[in-house]
């Protein structure tokens, strides 16, 4: 069969599990943005003391803000690898449609990064004391939340793919576009821990998931094409 | 119907253009910001409540809502530049996002200044003020994308998508900003809030508005003629003005 008449099905399944054949071959990928993670957690309480009640009032922001910094460091192995050894460009040049290359790469990044994120928090959540009732408005804002950290991260990625020095760059222009997830995640934990319904915050961070499912990829796909020029 | 913007395409033509607005922009910006300043610093009557000490408004609101104003243009501009590949749309947001940065950094400045007296305080969390300061971020963004590419026809391409992305984000931020606020902590500032102006004072107002909107006006024709002739400094039409401009200083020095 040749690769034109590939369903986009087939397509995405295909890319996405070379992406993650080549994770799994580089686990250092895979571990070092979640050590990461655990680390920036730990020092949080070195710095600020051991006090219970201190911890549990900003474990949410805490957690939330190393979440943040982790996908910010992981998301260099996205497009960087591809675009060093050229198959990226050959991605681009295939007769299948951007957006679904691109898709199944941020689903690929999601899968190695996002998810083992989401399941290492609640054992740090226990480390920062959160209010027990956060517990489910934690899993379920990290669930919603961390696919945005992708898709919209990848939007930095392949902007500065091409550029020597991206990394630093990388920070300072996607940081700013995560404020908004940061803003109503951390605000359902804390309205999580009133006991009051928080699914007011959770739709809008569901709302930007799926706004930025649709629409980041057209911009990825439109700075990659800047990038590899 | 959009015939007659065609020959603007043509960058020789739109910098003449530029050259040409550039003595009136300077001459109405110079007047009309030399009258409203005089006028509000010195003539226009003091607020009640906060004394001589709220005549900063007529530098801050102004840089304030230019800011946002500038930021918008340049989503404009890299819209048109990625939909109808018009490659001196990418000139003019490069020729933007630095002033758009400066009116952002002064806007927040001043707003500091003013702070301190009212409220006691230089920062505060307010929602205005927050969204401000990433405005900045993005701002600068978008300047450290544009000089990280050596080439500048891709630097204008790349800047203008995350221009777009911003543009997109930014009411987004602005909104969870202010929901942010009001959910943590009272509002502590609409108190002060927004007085109805008196007459006297909005005239002046007005005239500093005007002037400094027209004050960026001229700034960005200087950018962007500057803008132009970098991109284009290949060009027969640039070159035959470079020999224009040094056989007429070689003249005027023989003289």
């Amino acid at each position: 069969m040749s690769i034109a008449n590939l369903s986009y099905r087939a397509v995405f399944s295909l890319v996405l599990k070379r992406d993650l054949t080549i994770a799994m071959r580089h686990k250092d990928d895979i571990i070092n943005p979640l050590l990461f993670f655990v680390i920036v957690i730990t020092l949080f309480p070195l710095g600020i003391g051991p006090e219970a009640q201190t911890l549990s009032r900003i474990a949410p922001g805490i957690i939330w803000v190393a979440a943040l910094l982790s996908t910010l460091l992981s998301l260099d192995r996205l497009f960087k690898s591809d675009h060093d050894d050229g198959s990226l460009e050959q991605m681009l040049l295939s007769p299948q449609p951007v957006f679904i290359l691109v898709l199944a790469k941020i689903v690929a990044h999601w899968l190695i990064t996002g998810l083992p994120l989401i399941l290492i928090a609640p054992l740090l959540a226990v480390l920062l004391h959160l209010n027990e009732q956060s517990y489910g408005a934690l899993m379920l804002t990290l669930l919603l939340g961390t696919p945005v950290l992708s898709l919209l991260g990848a939007i930095g990625v392949a902007l500065t793919v091409g550029i020597k020095k991206g990394g630093v760059l990388l920070s300072l222009l996607v940081l700013p576009l995560y404020i908004p997830v940061l803003i109503f995640a951390t605000s359902a934990i804390d309205t999580a821990a009133l006991g009051l319904p928080y699914s007011g915050q959770l739709a809008i961070i569901a709302a930007l998931f799926f706004g930025s499912l649709t629409l980041a990829p057209f911009a990825v796909g439109a700075a990659l094409k800047v990038s590899t020029n | 119907m959009w015939k007659w913007l065609h020959p603007y395409a043509n960058p020789e033509v739109s910098y003449h253009f530029c050259g040409k607005l550039i003595p009136w922009l300077s001459a109405l910006s110079l007047l009309l910001l030399s009258t409203g300043i005089v006028w509000a610093l010195a003539f226009a009557p003091a607020d009640y409540q906060q004394g001589d000490s709220f005549r900063i408004f007529y530098i801050h609101v102004p840089a304030a809502s230019l800011s946002m104003g500038i930021y918008f243009g340049m989503a404009i501009a890299a819209f048109t530049s990625l939909v109808w590949q018009f490659k001196l749309a990418d000139a003019s947001a490069a020729a933007m996002a630095p002033v758009g940065a400066t009116f952002t950094a002064i806007a927040l400045i001043t707003g500091a200044a003013w702070g301190k007296p009212m409220w006691g305080t230089w920062w505060i969390w307010d929602a205005r003020l927050t969204s401000e300061l990433i405005l900045l971020f993005l701002y600068l963004g978008v300047i450290a994308l544009h000089s990280a590419f050596e080439d500048k026809a891709l630097a204008g391409k790349a800047a203008g998508i995350l221009t777009l992305v911003g543009s997109i984000n930014l009411p987004i931020i602005k909104y969870s900003v202010e929901w942010w606020n009001t959910l943590h902590q009272g509002s502590t500032v609409s108190k002060l809030g927004k007085p109805s102006m008196s007459v006297d004072m909005l005239w002046p107002f007005l005239f500093c508005f005007l002037g400094f909107a027209l004050l960026v006006g001229l700034i960005i024709c200087i950018r962007f003629r500057s803008e132009i002739l970098t991109r284009n400094s290949v060009r027969p039409w640039v070159k035959s003005l470079v020999a224009e401009h040094t056989s007429s200083s070689k003249v005027a020095e023989n003289k």
